[in-house]
């Protein structure tokens, strides 16, 4: 059982970070990166190719966290990969000891550097979940062939509880939970009651009991951070009052001031009833996690097998 | 409607270059309904040719001919008692119609002058928009009529994705999001609860199992 699976099945809450892998084929780099995370949270969440430019494989960067004693969760997106080879690739994770997987569409290719290249989209996200959840539990592959063993993996899935329809976000949730999501992280949250609506949508349906939600965060380093995620990126919900806040205090303080928000937000999260969990997204800022951990009062974490 | 384009004029001047005699072959179907390769553009793509050719003093012989449909045999085969005369075809058909009219004549250079884009719709006045993949198992059924295999661009059976906001796409704010029209027709037909079951991965061996695909119907044939 991966430590992230053994944290929130114990009840306690959880902390995640997210790992971006090197424009490179240097290890270094994403071990760098993780050694400022060591024992500041349960799982290090390892992209995959995000916003469609280039990197190192989330495989292969996971295997390394493995090898150095990390819970890393490899993130997969069906952006670039048809069934067969996310089928083989959730075998070979398995293999390489990794023990969670987060199913993902994956940002579109128009937003990289490949824009050139071809969207696979074989499966989407939520067929993704449901084959992995049958390799794992019913240990077949799609077609009904048996596997010689299963992989044994913590399947996660995303949300977005700012996306439109409203409405119909919690029905593709509850889609998620059916597919066999065991968790589900969701994307940064800045509107607290937007996502407090939501989260009450999904204990009306029950959803809670279900699966385990992380909510999202990202510190915001800057009010032109904020601008630009609030105007340029999608599916990003930043209220006015967040922007105004930043934009009111000088732009040398407006990093601490991020980071003050950010801490604001989990300390709300650990209040909503049915969140069990939080995971930082410090974008190029991981050196920061530790201290957001320690400020919202989620150290230090529980240590293995206990 | 199959649409196309045009290419540029000259990508197709470099590829008629070679040839003394050639054809203009324009299609009156889908490619005239989208104003690319009809009559009217046959008989403009060939002036313009003919004068470009006189203005770089070259002695060429180019004339046009428009067939109904350049994708059926029957049509092509009216060209037999002229095609002597010509040493290429430049087609204003499909990529459909330039294979089919080379089909025919093996022994003749057949070049496209338009680039084939997608199925669509004419929208409006100077707008097609593409709305079918040709799957070969149709699911409009399932959502309102509105097909996420064409129309969302990561192609979500189980959408929308995070990135759906006031009802845009999250690639590009001009392009509407599928999934938005789907809910918003099957909410009109108080059909929501259509999209509460997962769909199942699409079986693309309709689309693309083995080699271009065949319709064979023996009450059609003679």
């Amino acid at each position: 059982m991966s430590r992230l699976e053994e944290v929130l099945k114990s009840g306690k809450f959880a902390v995640t970070a997210e790992c971006g892998p090197p424009k490179g084929a240097d290890p270094e780099a994403i071990l760098k990166k993780a050694e400022l995370l060591k024992d500041k949270v349960d799982a290090i969440n390892v992209t995959d190719n995000q916003t469609a430019i280039v990197r190192m494989s989330s495989m292969a960067a996971c295997a390394l966290l493995k090898q150095n004693g990390f819970d890393p969760v490899l993130q997969m997106v069906v952006r670039d990969r048809n069934r067969i080879a996310l089928q083989s690739d959730v075998l070979g994770a398995a293999a390489l000891g990794i023990e969670n997987i987060l199913c993902l569409s994956g940002d579109h290719q128009s937003f990289g550097n490949q824009p050139q290249a071809v969207g696979v989209f074989d499966l989407d996200s939520i067929q993704f979940v449901q084959v992995v959840r049958e390799m794992r539990d019913n240990e077949v592959i799609l077609g009904g062939d048996a596997l010689s063993k299963p992989p044994k993996v913590f399947i996660g899935a995303a949300a977005n509880p700012f996306g439109d329809p409203l409405g119909f976000r919690v029905v593709r949730l509850a889609k998620k939970v059916a597919a066999g999501a065991d968790f589900i992280q969701t994307q940064c949250i800045y509107n607290l009651e937007r996502f407090k609506k939501w989260m009450e949508m999904a204990r009306e349906r029950n959803l809670t009991e279900k699966v385990y939600i992380l909510g999202g965060v990202t510190p915001l380093k800057s009010a032109k951070m904020a601008k630009y995620m609030k105007y340029k990126v999608a599916g990003m919900d930043i209220p006015d009052a967040v922007l105004a806040r930043l934009e009111g205090v000088p732009s040398k303080k407006q990093a601490e001031e991020g980071i003050k928000m950010c801490v604001e937000t989990i300390q709300g999260l650990k209040e909503i009833p049915g969140v069990s969990g939080v995971h930082i997204m410090a974008i190029e800022w991981e050196a920061k996690v530790a201290e957001i951990v320690e400020r919202a009062g989620l150290g230090p974490r529980p240590t293995k097998g206990k | 409607m199959i649409t196309a384009t045009q290419k540029p004029i000259d990508e197709i001047k470099e590829a008629i270059s070679p040839y003394k005699r050639v054809l203009v072959l324009g299609c009156a179907s889908c490619v005239a309904e989208c104003a690319a390769g009809g009559e009217k553009e046959t008989g403009m793509l060939a002036s313009t040719l003919r004068m470009a050719a006189k203005m770089e003093g070259k002695e060429v012989t180019i004339r046009e001919k428009t067939l109904d449909r350049q994708c059926v045999k029957d049509f092509v085969v009216q060209l037999d008692d002229i095609i002597d005369e010509y040493d290429a075809v430049l087609s204003l058909g499909c990529g459909a119609g330039v294979q089919a009219v080379a089909e025919i004549f093996p022994e003749l250079p057949i070049i496209p002058a338009l680039n084939t884009e997608f199925l669509g719709e004419t929208r409006d006045q100077g707008f097609w928009v593409e709305s079918c993949v040709g799957c070969g198992d149709c699911m409009l059924y399932y959502f309102g009529g509105i097909c996420p295999l064409a129309r969302c661009s990561k192609q979500l059976l189980n959408g929308p994705c995070g990135g759906s906001k006031d009802g845009r796409c999250e690639v590009d704010p001009e392009v509407p999001c599928a999934w938005q029209l789907i809910i918003e027709r099957l909410e009109r037909f108080n059909a929501l609860d259509r999209l509460e079951k997962i769909f199942p991965p699409k079986d693309w061996s309709k689309k693309q199992g083995q080699g271009p695909r065949k319709i064979i119907r023996e009450d059609q044939q003679r």
